[in-house]
């Protein structure tokens, strides 16, 4: 019996048809655009100006505050303007434009394919590196990698989770990485073992991709400290929450994080960034992603610089089909719809997903038939159909009682649910405004 | 009979003794209210609209009542007959308030401003303004999804659905500020009703510079500063490439409206203007 967690979860089809496609390169096209708030916390600083001259790897925006991450150019060429463009969700946001001429890396920056395994850094010397980096979650939630490798005082991490779960129908970009860059990963895991002071990693990876838990199967045992477990599929497996529960049995305490009970997660994709970080010198400047879709032609995972327009890459997989009704960056289940192509890639984007018409429109909403459904299959525990009527009707402080600020958004609600209510679109407006409400309770305590 | 009769003596016996009780209760757990608190409540519209910033009239009489003078006080439904009536009735005297009247600052309108996507999403505006910009280039403008109208409880404001732009029915609306509240854009504004209900105001919040905001809509602010210019009462300022009139200073003299290129700028129930006579400079300055 494999292992997984224990409360709710669904099985959307996974539809992983991009998996057999070897990540491929992306031409670099004449200019790309750079947005400065790519990460959660808040948007860098620009520390180049109009006619600048940059490398790949040259820092072009520095991360204020804590919590926030550095940005490094993608491409070589000269900065053409800092000027707002649009972004992921339709507003505009400050962004840096560079004209692209060449592709000159910076000198720093190993390029050469040798694995090299040794570091001899201190934690704090691999902190540092991966925060010059501007290393994010990798996974969609593009948390600053080095503020989250810092425990809050108090708290000693126990054990370093590797999250290869993918469990977002489609998407294969993990997946691809997983195969092509295993011992890369490997290497990666040793360090942030390192970093964080741990002596025992768990990769947790789901079934449907049995030649990567092979792969790593191989590896693991040449690594003393790191083993490895398949896990069933069942979304939303690759919650930091569900992850931990699945591979360790513990369950993280209402509104807690997981260093609370003494787990760190990481993404793969996210452990590779740090391996070529702390031993390449090279920063965040390219990420995999999948492009894919029912109607695609050639879907694939494509290794593309930050800053591309995502219209570049949808040429790349075969162009955009005339059946296109939805361009989602992300997976299908938690994904964002884009509202136009112009939108750069960036840190966070994990895939883009092309839906047709007919499986983009939503239904119209029905009455609540009291199924409970959605109530069986609440990973978090909750009651969606409960919270989406508290919002409704504005019940704020019975919304906080409920615990809608431990909701994950993974959508399963909203996917389940017979009489297609709007489930997870109320549950997010209630769970911001009820976090405003405890934010100013705080600040005037 | 005597079972009858013994039931209503006790009941009765029961029934006056529990009156005495409740009485002298009444008495000692007595809570002194001031009866003018009664009064004021009486003369406000009983809306409970939460305009005046208090959880209701009852709260907004107490607070009156409680209150030295009536400054800052303001019931905006009733207006100033109700404050002249409030203040009566405390002895003191009302300050003058000024009818407002809320201002709907987007006028990209189907035609003006054309759709870039498809939202079919619930319509509620909050929820598809925490989810994108909008299904329009301009992320300012007016989601048409109707938070306002939901908010409105004088039914005062609609979506029209021609323009898919809500409009404020004159009559009707009481310069609450529900829906200015309720407005994810911050488009709805309080504004000064103006003699004869005459208004002009900037009908634009995009604050993109002049060629993105053209871009996304006809009607949109450019920044460009003539209306500025034109305004012989220093009443427009300019900040993020976008006019605000200030209704304090605004004598309604009506030259900002023809010199903006992009006819953003909208004058309310105006009598129409005589074309290019050269009595223009002789329009008569309201205060």
């Amino acid at each position: 019996m494999l292992k997984t967690f224990r409360i709710g979860g669904i099985h959307p089809k996974d539809q992983k048809i991009s998996a057999g496609s070897a990540i491929q390169p992306i031409a670099i096209p004449n200019q790309v655009i750079i947005p400065l708030g790519q990460h959660i916390g808040a948007p860098c600083q620009p520390v180049v100006k109009k006619g600048d001259t940059v490398k790949v790897g040259t820092l072009i925006g520095k991360a204020v505050g804590f919590v926030s991450a550095n940005i490094h150019s993608s491409v070589s060429g000269t900065v053409l303007k800092i000027d707002r463009s649009v972004d992921a969700s339709g507003y505009r946001r400050d962004a840096i434009f560079i004209k692209v001429e060449g592709d000159e890396w910076e000198e720093s920056i190993d390029r050469s394919p040798d694995l090299k395994k040794e570091c001899t850094l201190s934690s704090k010397d691999i902190l540092d590196k991966i925060a010059a980096a501007g290393i994010v979650g990798m996974g969609g939630a593009t948390f600053p990698t080095h503020v989250k490798l810092t425990p809050p005082p108090g708290l000693t991490p126990e054990i370093l989770i590797i999250n290869g779960v993918e469990c977002e129908p489609w998407l294969t970009s993990d997946h691809r990485l997983m195969l092509e860059k295993t011992e890369e990963i490997m290497v990666g895991i040793t360090i942030v073992m390192k970093a964080l002071n741990v002596d025992k990693a768990i990769i947790g990876i789901e079934n449907n991709k049995k030649d990567a838990i092979g792969k790593f199967a191989e590896y693991t045992k040449n690594y003393p400290g790191i083993s490895i477990q398949a896990l069933k599929v069942q979304y939303p497996q690759g919650g930091e929450k569900q992850l931990i529960d699945a591979l360790t049995g513990r369950q993280v305490p209402s509104g807690a994080l997981p260093i609370s009970v003494g787990a760190v997660v990481q993404n793969v994709g996210t452990i590779l960034a740090i391996y070529e970080a702390v031993q390449k010198n090279k920063p965040l400047v390219e990420r995999v992603i999948t492009v894919t879709g029912k109607d695609v032609k050639q879907p694939c995972n494509i290794l593309s610089r930050l800053g591309i327009p995502v219209a570049i890459l949808i040429d790349m997989a075969g162009g955009l089909p005339e059946t296109t009704g939805k361009i989602v960056s992300g997976g299908p289940m938690m994904g964002k719809a884009l509202a136009t192509m112009d939108v750069p890639v960036t840190k966070g984007t994990s895939g883009i997903l092309i839906i047709p018409t007919l499986e983009a429109k939503r239904k119209a909403m029905k009455d609540c038939i009291r199924c409970a459904k959605c109530v069986s299959i609440c990973p978090m525990g909750l009651n969606p159909t409960l919270l989406m009527n508290l919002t409704e009707f504005e019940v704020w402080d019975g919304a906080e009682k409920q615990r809608i600020t431990d909701c994950i958004e993974c959508g399963s609600c909203s996917y389940t649910c017979p009489a297609d209510r709007p489930l997870l679109d109320y549950i997010r407006l209630g769970k911001s405004k009820v976090n405003t409400i405890i934010r100013a309770r705080k600040t005037n305590a | 009979m005597s079972i009858l009769l013994t039931a209503v003596v006790t009941l009765g016996v029961i029934g006056a003794g529990s009156a005495a009780i409740l009485y002298l209760i009444g008495q000692k757990f007595k809570v002194e209210e001031d009866p003018r608190i009664q009064e004021v409540q009486e003369a406000l519209p009983a809306a409970n609209c939460g305009g005046c910033g208090f959880p209701g009239c009852a709260a907004f009489a107490s607070a009156c009542v409680k209150a030295e003078t009536l400054e800052g006080l303001n019931c905006p439904v009733g207006g100033q007959p109700t404050m002249d009536k409030v203040a009566e009735i405390l002895g003191q005297t009302a300050p003058m308030t000024v009818k407002k009247i809320a201002v709907v600052r987007c006028n990209g309108t189907c035609e003006s401003r054309p759709r870039t996507n498809l939202y079919d999403g619930v319509s509620n505006c909050t929820i598809a303004a925490a989810l994108y910009g909008g299904n329009t280039g301009c992320s300012f403008g007016c989601l048409g999804l109707g938070d306002c109208v939901e908010s409105c409880t004088f039914d005062a404001i609609h979506i029209n659905p021609d323009t898919m732009l809500p409009e404020v029915v004159e009559d009707k609306c009481t310069a609450c500020g529900a829906c200015v509240k309720a407005c994810p854009k911050d488009i709805i504004e309080l504004r000064k009703q103006g003699p004869k209900s005459r208004r002009i105001y900037v009908s634009c919040v995009n604050e993109e510079k002049g060629g993105v905001a053209r871009k996304s809509c006809d009607v949109a602010c450019i920044g460009c500063s003539k209306c500025q210019q034109a305004c012989p009462f220093e009443a427009i300022t300019i900040e993020n490439n976008l006019a605000y009139i200030i209704d304090d200073k605004c004598r309604l003299c009506r030259k900002c409206v023809p010199v903006c290129p992009t006819n953003s700028i909208l004058e309310l129930n105006f009598p129409p203007r005589k074309d290019k006579s050269p009595k223009e400079e002789a329009v008569t300055v309201d205060a």
